[in-house]
This record gives structure tokens, sequence and C-alpha cells, in this order.
């Protein structure tokens, strides 16, 4: 028990600091059970950017800047920054778009399915169950032999490009510098915490992430893998941190299915919703989160994904795929059919048609 | 022998998992290229009774498992 703590308890510090955060965040203007969402906060971001018309979620999230540069700076603290991708990027792009095609579907990314069980939200077990579901299938296919093949070493400037676009966008959009970024005066996208002390969790948040290697969808995959119970420790640190929180803060009105924020009640939906985010998440090595990190570590691969969940996002709200609080759309359940047989495609070619370096 | 270095995790670390299931080596040597990596077939090359040495060489890492 003693060497499980020492070997976990950055883990559980991460998820100690990623719930309080979550609640902070929350509590000073973020929308309710969305301290942080990625998939919500990346979607943000492709609204301040224009890519999709959805007034309502449109704000470019300091958060997501603040855990790319938090994993960046952690990564060249401790001599792990390194340009590294090259491993299937075409196919990490789809992936990436799929996790969020089926994120905006469920309302939410593993993080935020596990705030939301904090927060009562009886729709995130049935989201959780289906994220379990989907992990479980994307194991079938690990074991079987799934690969997206082998990145290699780049440049720095490989590794660096995304951190300092990232970077230099947000500094032109907190400093207002350009008016060219759209910025919500309803909906989500307007309820937001002050920017700095955003920035501040997001980078707290991605230094711990990169140091711990912090992943949700890592934690059920490794528990029924390797018998690791690290990472789902950390997963459930979350859930517990968030429930106490909301209950001392004396915002916790029960379990329940029903008007929970920004959230919806189609179970079918939700589960197979994130069944497509966790069986993705999974042949991409890491959660959606996990992807930031490893992008600000200098994984050219990462950062490709996370343009792919920029752009499923773009997808989702361009072409009525994503749900709201009224429930999910009949384009949504018909994307996710789509990501469903995708998913599968990609899994049986990488796992029964390799390239001939990965025969052995 | 194993070569993982540029794999997606948990391909490394599945990958030495099942070497040791095949033939329950009494040594092997992995070759990886993160630390993420280094750090997960550590713990489970410890877990399953072996003893890991590490040695680094420009960014790759040479993994000695022994029993």
């Amino acid at each position: 028990m003693k060497k499980w703590f020492r070997d976990n308890w950055l883990l559980l510090l991460t998820g100690l600091i990623v719930g309080l955060a979550a609640l902070i965040l929350a509590k000073l203007g973020n929308p309710g059970n969305m301290g942080f969402c990625i998939a919500c906060f990346e979607r943000d971001i492709a609204g301040a950017l224009g890519l999709h018309g959805a007034e309502a979620v449109q704000y470019f999230r300091p958060e997501i800047v603040g855990i790319v540069l938090g994993s960046l700076i952690a990564a060249l603290c401790f001599r792990e920054f390194k340009g590294k991708g090259g491993s299937s990027p075409f196919l990490r792009l789809i992936l990436g778009m799929l996790v969020m095609i089926g994120a905006l579907v469920f309302l939410g990314c593993p993080l935020r399915m596990v705030i939301r069980i904090g927060g009562g939200d009886l729709n995130a077990v049935v989201g959780l169950l289906g994220f379990i579901v989907g992990i479980l299938i994307g194991v079938v296919f690990l074991k079987k032999g799934f690969t997206l093949g082998r990145a290699y070493v780049q440049t720095g400037a490989e590794g660096a490009a995304f951190p300092a676009l990232l970077a230099l966008a947000f500094l032109l959009s907190a400093t207002g510098l350009v008016g060219l970024f759209r910025s919500s005066e309803t909906g989500p996208g307007s309820m937001r915490a002050p920017w700095l002390l955003a920035l501040a969790a997001g980078l707290a948040v991605g230094f711990l992430a990169q140091r711990s290697r912090f992943c949700m969808a890592g934690g059920i995959r490794n528990a029924v893998m390797f018998k690791d119970f690290g990472l789902v420790a950390a997963f459930g640190t979350v859930i517990v941190v968030v429930l106490l929180g909301n209950l001392i803060l004396g915002q916790f009105n029960g379990f329940a299915f029903e008007k929970q924020p920004v959230a919806h009640s189609d179970g079918l939906w939700n589960f197979l919703g994130m069944v497509v985010v966790g069986w993705g998440s999974t042949l991409l090595g890491g959660c959606p989160l996990r992807q930031l990190v490893l992008a600000g570590e200098g994984n050219s691969d990462s950062a490709v994904t996370v343009v792919g969940m920029i752009l499923g996002a773009a997808i989702s709200h361009n072409f009525k795929l994503a749900s709201s609080g009224e429930g999910s759309t009949p384009n949504g359940h018909n994307a996710v059919w789509a990501a469903l047989v995708i998913l599968l495609l990609i899994s049986v070619l990488c796992t029964f048609v390799k390239r001939k370096e990965g025969k052995k | 022998m194993i070569d993982a270095r540029g794999l997606s995790c948990p391909q490394p670390v599945l990958m030495v998992q099942q070497e040791i299931k095949r033939s329950a080596p009494a040594t092997l040597t992995v070759l990886v290229d993160d630390q993420c990596a280094v750090g997960n077939i550590r713990r489970f090359a410890s877990n399953q009774g072996y003893t890991v040495t590490v040695t680094e060489d420009n960014d790759e890492f040479t993994l000695e498992l022994r029993k």
C-alpha cells in the first residue's frame, strides 16, 4: 500500500488540483459543471476563430492555452520536450474529429463527465458506462495488435509550433489587439472565470498532468489491461473532490437526470456519444486532456489531433450534430452511427492490415 | 529484444506484457524513447517480479529486465 502511494501520489495530487480548479472556475463564472471541459473549450475556441457560427459558444478559452503551456514548461524543466511526430497524422486528425463529435453529442469530454458526476448529474453516469464500453472495444483491438505506427524524432521547431501558435493567438485575443476573434454575449461562451485565473488554473493542471501522465481514458484501460489502478484512482479523486466541494459550497442538489446544467437526458445518445469518445481516445493513446499535454511536450501528432478536435467542433455546430440542453439532434444520431462505423474501419485496418515494418 | 520506440501509449508496456506472458524470459531488453513508457514498463515489470535498470543515450532509453 505504501509503495502504491509512493508510485501514485502525484496522480492523486493532480486529480485533487483538477477537481479544485474545476470547482473554483465554475464558481467564478464558468458554466455549471464545466469548470474544466476540454471538448467544450476547444469548441468555444473554434467559435472564437469563426469556424462555426453558433453565437452562444464562442470564446478563446485561456484554460486550453494554459494546459498546453503548463505542459511545455514542465517538459522543458524536466528535459522531456522533444519534437516528435509522424505516427499516422491524418488518421489522428480524423480520430480527433470523431472524438469531438461524440463528446458534443454527450456534451462534454471525459473530464467534464466526471465533473458532471460529482455535480450529481446521472446522465453523466450513463455517459461513463458508454465511455467504459468504448475503451473496452479499443482494448480488444490493442491486444490484437492495433497500432497507428511509430512516431519519429522531428525538429524542435515542429514540436514548438503548436504551443507557439496557440500562445500568439491567445495573446492577440486577450489583449484585444485584434477584434477578429468572436466572443459570445449570451450562453455558455459568455460565462467565464476571469481570464488570468483561468490561464493560471490551466498552467497548473497542464504542469501537473505532464508530470503525472494524468489521462482519463488511460485509467480504465490500465486497470483492465495491467491491473494498474493509479490513473483510475486519480479519476475517482476528481469525482470525490468535486462532489465534496459542491456539498460544502451548498450547490449540490442530489443525484438526478433532469434539469442539469448544459446537459440532456437522451440516455441512448449520452451512452453512444461516449462510446465514440472512449473508443477513439483509446486508439489515440490518450483522452482529449492528454492530447493537449502531449502537444505541449512537442508531439505534433497530438497537435494534429487537437486541430482535428477543433475541426470536429466546427463540423458539429455547422451541421447541427451537437446536442444542447434540449436534447440530441437527428443529425447527431446519424453522425454517431457514422463515427462508430469509421472507428471500426480504422480499428480493423490498423490491426490486421500492417505495414511491412509492423510484421515481426 | 523489444523495440518500442515511437509507439503510442500503451503499446510499449503491452508488448512487454505479451512477451512475458508468451515466454516468461529471465532477461528482456526493451528500447523506448519517452519517459512515460519508461515509467509504465518499470512499474509493470517490477510488479511481475523483475528488477529494472534503465540507461539513457541521446533521448533513447534501454531497459534491462531481470528476474
